[in-house]
């Protein structure tokens, strides 16, 4: 219809299946906010007369035909004049006139083609673009440029064993490399001269120290062999270290555009909300939302701050901030708590708090938040620490004997040393060992956030779980049938019942009992929903009851207890109970078995009543701590508790309730079926269906410290080599200028192949 | 031989413009999204065709 009318017909023709989801229902004044000025304001990047600028985050995004039709906006829309998709980003920027569409249309626009932009209360925020990744790429450049030219202007040198017949043509190309390797020296080494100033300065020496100094004193010794005219110097070498290092480093850091690790509740508050004054609607930013105004919540929004009910059903769904999974029924005049959705028709309620100060909100007020984690120093620098120092006895070794042999030769042998024996290659297999293991990692749906969550994976002692949507699957639940066995027909109605109801157990059982071969549905007479209690409903030749045990009025209440029960009554005959039961992630089980034989302590905290106690118990053993109805604030004291007995703990788990434990475990890994959806902020995020890897991932993990264990002893080999020439004083630039790329390439390769070996082995 | 002195001035020359052209890309933000453009090519043959079948269905309607 909509791409019809505009010739986007083609559309269809690009992907063979582009999964359109024109999802035309929405209340059209969901989006009533965007036309404050403010808020617009604050979503704008640019703003004219004619001309405005925007751009929206759009999870949905999923293929080549979403980029067609996202930049085919402009045929749809009128005003419209550029759109331009970032498909990695899931992002879309939109030109347009607002003097012809307004920003609000335009999000109406998006949200009726199945693109709903997620505005959040985080996009009022000011951006801050970041130029980090520029700045490597082009360090980067500069540095492979400078290093090419040096090595291509070296090989006469190295050819002609020092010998050029040409008058001052050996000079030129020593003045010309001296001047490609001073961008190298200032512009590509800064950040490892910083790095190690930095660990200097708290008094711990790591990796970057030592090679600071090596290139410090390559650099200096070859400048003085230049510019005393005896010598070629080590600049190849020199610049050629400082360029396989760069690669590294930017190898190492894998960003995954999509996804964001670092969100805070802001991400997920609405930006705008309707308030009611003086008996008129009006839509304000939250962020000036006051203590006393009344706000109207509709269905499925959500509440932006503490609040009490005044008017209308308020069917509250927590499970985003307590991981209780059923909408709770509130009263007037009872409080309503930030975080909440609600579920069904309008509600009226006053503010009681403002957004910043609500309950859910508290949390990031907790210390965790404000500080960064403070990450424990890689292993490889300690390490560094033991190879200074056998690297300064060396040196000090070969200087005494040259001292008593031939004084004259007791500073080139130093520097020739120092020189060689860089521990480049030990940077090199650590940084190259934990970016193709990001790589692996990220193929395989486990999304870290930077290269040091692969170390602090390997040290887990303690798993800690979220029940709700982190090993329970929210979409699937397990629903089974107890009592007098329905017919085919009964079934058929129980379903139309319930496909008239919102209530997660209606929807739950509706999509349970939906096969194909229902026929028409019978039609529907008479229907009638208490919230929360439960529905009658009268359609050709039956009367359905369904609900809990108090509202079908079954006499029979031994399950009564469990919320999570819907009874049944047909034609005013009791036929049973649907047991709606959580659905635990398939191969769960397995994974709990294999974590706990590997003497992983396990360990569950549920938001939800102890409905499931029996169920978990059979999958975590008898052993495992479980405890249920537990606040956010006491997740995040558990996992404090059990760090002050110097245990290493990951937290597992998803929604906002869990975000301040996330923060506080050593490991915090967010479960999210979607990844480019939310999760709150955390050092990995992992796709739902991967959960079953967990064992796979930590024993990969574990096995990356030995792989760069194995090129560390390769290395140490060539260090070997290279300081032997060294401390006889026989260090040619040729030797260096093969020893260097020899040794890095080969250790690169080497690291490459065992990685993806070993990720083979373990199943990823 | 000392044609060399001048080869190796425009060799540096050159290889040094494509490099301060590879910054201003990196700059101007060339790289930042290395998948779109691969599909957005495929599209690119279409608007002649389309605009003038607009144009006939505006007049029918």
């Amino acid at each position: 219809m909509l791409l019809n009318e505009n010739d986007l017909c083609t559309y269809y023709n690009i992907d063979q299946s582009p999964g359109i989801k024109a999802k035309g229902k929405f209340v059209s004044s969901r989006f009533a906010y965007l036309e404050d000025e403010s808020i617009i304001d604050q979503l704008v990047q640019f703003r004219s007369e004619g001309q405005m600028n925007v751009t929206f985050s759009l999870p949905q995004m999923h293929c080549s035909s979403c980029i067609f039709l996202l930049e085919n906006l402009h045929r749809i829309e009128e005003g419209v004049t550029r759109s331009q998709a970032h498909f990695e980003r899931k992002e879309v920027f939109i030109s347009f006139d607002p003097t012809i569409i307004s920003l609000r249309k335009i999000v109406e626009l998006l949200a009726f083609i199945g693109y709903e932009p997620a505005i959040s209360l985080n996009d009022a925020a000011p951006k801050k673009k970041s130029t980090y990744n520029h700045q490597k790429i082009a360090e980067l450049g500069v540095a492979g440029f400078c290093f090419s030219n040096i090595m291509m202007l070296s090989f006469p040198e190295y050819f002609s064993g020092g010998e050029i017949e040409q008058q001052g043509l050996k000079e030129t190309f020593s003045w010309i490399i001296l001047g490609l390797s001073l961008p190298v020296l200032i512009f590509g080494a800064k950040s490892i001269f910083v790095a190690a100033w930095k660990g200097l300065r708290q008094g711990i020496i790591n990796i970057d120290a030592p090679i600071a100094l090596a290139i410090v004193i390559t650099f200096g010794r070859s400048y003085y062999e230049i510019i005393s005219g005896n010598g070629a110097g080590y600049l190849d070498s020199g610049t050629g270290i400082i360029f396989f290092m760069l690669i590294g480093r930017w190898f190492q850091h894998k960003t995954y555009d999509a996804i964001s690790f670092d969100r805070q509740y802001k991400s997920y508050f609405p930006l705008g909300v309707t308030v009611l004054k003086d008996f008129k609607e009006e839509n304000i930013p939250v962020t000036r939302l006051q203590k006393g105004e009344i706000i109207i919540i509709r269905n499925e929004e959500m509440i932006p701050a503490d609040a009490v009910l005044l008017q209308g059903t308020a069917n509250i769904d927590y499970s985003f901030v307590s991981g209780e999974n059923i909408p709770v029924n509130k009263k007037n005049g009872e409080l309503l708590f930030a975080g909440g959705k609600q579920k069904g028709g309008a509600i009226q309620l006053r503010v009681v708090k403002e957004p910043s100060q609500s309950y859910i909100t508290q949390l990031w007020n907790n210390d965790v938040f404000g500080k960064s984690k403070n990450k424990e120093q890689s292993f490889i620098h300690p390490w560094s620490r033991y190879f200074t120092a056998v690297l300064f006895s060396i040196a000090i070794g070969g200087a005494i004997y040259w001292w008593i042999n031939d004084p004259a030769k007791i500073l080139p042998v130093v520097t020739a040393v120092l020189i060689v024996a860089c521990p480049c290659s030990l940077l090199l297999s650590a940084t190259f060992t934990f970016g193709n293991m990001l790589r692996i990692f990220g193929k395989n749906k486990l999304y870290l956030k930077n290269a040091s969550v692969i170390e602090s994976i390997a040290k887990v002692q303690h798993i800690v779980f979220d029940k709700t949507g982190t090993i329970t699957d929210t979409g699937n639940a397990l629903v089974q049938f107890k009592g007098t066995s329905l017919s085919s027909a009964e079934e058929e109605w129980v379903c139309t019942a319930a496909m008239q109801s919102s209530h997660t157990l209606s929807s739950s059982l509706a999509s349970h009992l939906r096969t194909d071969h229902f026929k028409q549905a019978p039609e529907m007479l008479y229907f009638s929903e208490t919230a929360g209690k439960g529905l009658v409903a009268e359609m050709e030749g039956a009367r359905v009851q369904l609900g809990g045990a108090s509202f079908v009025d079954v006499a029979n209440q031994e399950h009564a207890q469990t919320s999570s029960c819907v009874f049944v009554k047909i034609n005013d005959t009791y036929k049973g109970f649907y047991e709606i039961g959580n659905h635990y992630r398939p191969g769960f089980k397995e994974l709990s078995t294999k974590l706990q034989l590997n003497k992983f302590r396990l360990h569950v905290l549920s938001g939800d009543n102890d409905a499931e106690k029996n169920n978990l118990t059979q999958i975590f053993g008898p052993r495992a701590p479980l405890f249920f109805n537990i606040t956010p604030q006491q997740k995040l004291a558990y996992i404090k508790e059990l760090q002050q007995k110097h245990q290493n703990v990951m937290m597992v788990g998803d929604g906002l309730n869990d975000a301040g434990a996330l923060m506080q475990a050593d490991t915090g890994i967010a479960v999210s079926d979607d990844a480019a959806r939310f999760s709150p902020a955390c050092d990995a995020i992992m796709d739902g269906a991967v959960l079953n890897k967990l064992a796979s991932f930590i024993d990969y993990a574990k096995a990356g410290k030995n792989i760069v264990m194995i090129c560390f002893i390769l290395s140490i080999m060539y260090n070997v080599v290279g300081v032997s020439f060294a401390v006889q004083g026989k260090l040619a630039p040729i030797v260096a200028a093969i020893l260097m790329p020899a040794s890095s390439i080969s250790i690169v390769l080497l690291v490459t192949l065992l990685t993806s070996w070993v990720a083979k082995r373990k199943g990823l | 031989m000392s044609a060399l002195f001048i080869l190796i001035g425009i060799s540096l020359f050159v290889a040094g413009s494509f490099l301060a052209a590879f910054i201003w890309s990196v700059g101007n933000g060339q790289f930042d999204d290395d998948y779109t453009p691969s599909i957005r090519m495929l599209f690119e043959n279409q608007p002649k065709e389309s605009t003038t079948e607009k144009k006939t269905n505006q007049n029918k309607s």
